[in-house]
């Protein structure tokens, strides 16, 4: 039996992806499972006290945000962005900063729950928890980027359940009227925490709605990771040519509870969860890699290897970071400090009760 | 010096700021050919072009959104609510979103961008054109607050507040907008925020206001200074961050204070402003921490004889100046 030539004829040939794409991604979307399934250890252990998580959406967001240009391009991504943010040049050490809050977590130095990543260094900008808002941050971001002429693209994601918001509506209509560099990404995953998406939805697809905007809106399914990179490529080549925005719905599955405080058997069942795992990413791609002679059994124990210490060491350091110091929680604010703005000393909770410390009728 | 209006010193304020850096642009309804509902942005779209003067569908959460978005890629968006009343559709953008994305990412990002929005009534605007909205937004540390209250102070306020890095909301009494004239100087200047000015010097009590009802609280001043009363008036000028020293310092003084504002009483802006005096100005005081304010009904009723009843006015003032000085 032949061995087939892994140069030649590889599967992201045909779209454009080379052997060294294909293998990256590949390691993206492995990487970010395995960090994901560590911080649901970390949870259960009693570690960290929250986590949001993406599995069944990594191989939809590293195709996606693929034909970005790092530090060039901008992204607004969401809770569950997890492989956007590690595509997009995020280190594994910044996502697990970010579940300990430390001082040194990046996105937000320990101020925001997990998941609510960001960083300024990546032109990822910080998410925050009301859902939707971050979809006018993009267009905004590709507003200015016609107006200054950057040759920059702005791309945002959310789920379906988000993509209800009025800030969505208002934000298309604008993007399509000006026809700007913007990509906006659904990730379907067919729930809004527990609402099904026949509940959230009068159509099928969110892609649908598109054309009421005046834009194109694509289907893909979002475990077909070549199929994803061939819709953001084309998505990201209208926008930055002046085509105008694309709305990209990708079908993706949440293999896991909306987070780790919710329940998902009381709202699907055991058969439906055992049929969503045939739609995960990783195995699929991974066998269409390891069929194509793409992923050799030398590179897949190599990546794994590289995997496990990458997962061991955002894990150990970020244990070992320090919290952050209640004597910075004034800061930033504003850019500035304003000393006018400082309550007396009893307004801070201080011991020692009302007038004790510095006020001007302290006498003894 | 020349004598200008009121909106004459803002359209100039953005004309001279459009002109020194290209980053600025403006956005809005009705911002483009037509100027303005009340013409603040006149002249801009025939001199600056349709990209840097944004007529935007009716969308206040676009138009503010929008400009955290320009504002982080490096623009300086100045926009523009057509009504304060109208600003709640974007309450989300400005208070989840503008106020905390420098604090929420440890000062990774920030959204250097100006609001203006005209409010206030006593121009039979009723009860969705005469809003008084500033505490909504002072309370929301993050957000700067600037209400202005003369034509000097608003174009110097705002180059300030366009080229401030953090969001301003500029309320501008739309009352005042033609009504009100000042010497504005030729050149550039800036007033700075976080300043408030002593606007006449008093011994007996300080009235403190801003916006119209700083030129209220001087006429009530002027009023009852035949009387033998004499008051001291602060003009806040900026809300957030608030001068709290210049206040202070004149209610020591006087020992007595009377707090002006055109909004609902009950937690209105006033409300912090006489805590903060009763609190640190407390061993000083010779009377009651007062307010002359707005009746707590939703908003402001049409008919002209309601509308008068709603609105404070310098005879409501000086009343209150006069039971305050005789306490």
């Amino acid at each position: 039996m032949a061995v087939p030539d892994r140069n030649l004829q590889h599967p992201g040939a045909a779209v454009g992806l080379s052997v060294d794409d294909l293998v990256e991604m590949y390691r993206l979307v492995a990487l970010t499972r395995a960090l994901d399934e560590r911080m649901w250890v970390l949870n259960r252990a009693g570690q960290i006290p929250f986590v949001i998580s993406g599995q069944g959406h990594e191989g939809a967001q590293v195709a996606i945000t693929w034909p970005l240009r790092k530090q060039h391009d901008w992204v607004a991504p969401y809770y569950r962005s997890i492989a956007t943010c590690l595509t997009f040049g995020m280190h594994p050490r910044d996502i697990m900063t970010a579940q300990y809050a430390t001082a040194s977590d990046p996105s937000s130095g320990g101020r925001q729950m997990p998941g609510h990543y960001g960083s300024h260094e990546h032109n990822l900008i910080s998410v925050s928890s009301p859902v939707a808002t971050q979809l006018l941050h993009a267009v905004g971001i590709a507003l200015a980027a016609k107006v200054r002429k950057t040759d920059q693209v702005a791309m945002t994601f959310m789920g379906e359940g988000s993509s209800n918001q009025g800030d969505v509506h208002e934000g298309l209509n604008f993007a399509a009227i000006h026809k700007l560099p913007f990509v906006f990404v659904v990730e379907n995953n067919g729930y809004a925490i527990s609402v099904p998406a026949a509940k959230e939805l009068s159509v099928e697809d969110v892609a649908t709605r598109a054309s009421g905007y005046g834009m194109p809106g694509v289907v893909v399914d979002g475990s077909d990771v070549l199929a994803c990179y061939a819709a953001a490529r084309d998505a990201v080549d209208r926008a930055r040519s002046g085509g105008g925005p694309t709305l990209i719905e990708a079908k993706v599955t949440r293999l896991t509870a909306h987070s780790s405080d919710d329940q998902q058997t009381k709202y699907r069942s055991e058969e439906e969860l055992a049929a969503e795992k045939q739609r995960d990413p990783l195995p699929r791609f991974r066998a269409q890699l390891s069929d194509a002679g793409v992923l050799t059994d030398e590179i897949e124990q190599r990546l794994a290897a590289d995997i496990k210490a990458a997962v061991e060491d955002a894990t150990d350091y970020a244990e070992s970071q320090p919290d952050p110091d209640p004597a910075t929680a004034m800061r930033w604010v504003y850019a500035e400090e304003w000393p006018s703005e400082t309550p007396p000393a009893w307004g801070m909770g201080e011991a020692g009760g009302h007038g004790a410390a510095g006020g001007h009728g302290e006498t003894s | 010096m020349a004598l200008k209006t009121y909106i004459e010193a803002i359209r100039e304020g953005l004309v001279d700021e459009m002109r020194r850096d290209e980053s600025i642009i403006v956005l809005g309804e009705d911002v483009g050919k037509k100027g303005g509902v009340f013409l603040a942005t006149d002249g801009l779209w025939a001199e600056f072009g349709d990209e840097r003067v944004i007529d935007t569908p009716l969308t206040e959460s676009q138009i503010v959104g929008t400009s955290i978005g320009a504002a982080i890629n490096g623009l300086r968006p100045v926009a523009e609510i057509q009504f304060a009343d109208f600003i709640h559709p974007a309450f989300n953008q400005l208070v989840s979103e503008a106020a905390r994305l420098r604090y929420r990412s440890n000062n990774g990002y920030s959204c250097p961008m100006v609001v203006r929005a005209p409010y206030g009534g006593g121009v039979h605007g009723a009860l969705y054109h005469s809003q008084s909205v500033e505490a909504f937004f002072t309370h929301v540390p993050g957000l700067k607050v600037v209400i202005p209250s003369t034509p000097y102070d608003a174009k110097g306020l705002l180059r300030s507040s366009i080229r401030d890095e953090d969001p301003v909301l500029f309320f501008e009494h739309k009352k005042m907008y033609r009504s009100v004239r000042g010497d504005v100087p030729d050149g550039e200047y800036t007033v700075p925020l976080g300043r408030a000015a002593v606007t006449r010097a008093g011994t007996q009590l300080t009235v403190i206001g801003y916006g119209l009802m700083a030129h209220y609280a001087l006429e009530a001043a002027e009023r009852v200074e035949d009387e033998g009363i004499s008051a001291e008036v602060v003009d806040l000028r900026t809300l957030r961050p608030l001068d709290k020293e210049t206040v202070l310092d004149s209610v020591r003084k006087t020992g007595k204070c009377l707090v002006v504002y055109e909004d609902n009483r009950f937690g209105g802006y006033g409300a912090e402003i006489s805590a903060i005096v009763a609190e640190e100005a407390f061993d000083y005081l010779d009377g009651p921490v007062t307010r002359i304010a707005g009746p707590d009904v939703p908003a402001v009723p049409y008919n002209h004889v309601l509308e008068d009843w709603f609105m404070v006015n310098p005879e409501k003032i000086a009343n209150g100046i006069r039971k305050l000085a005789a306490y």
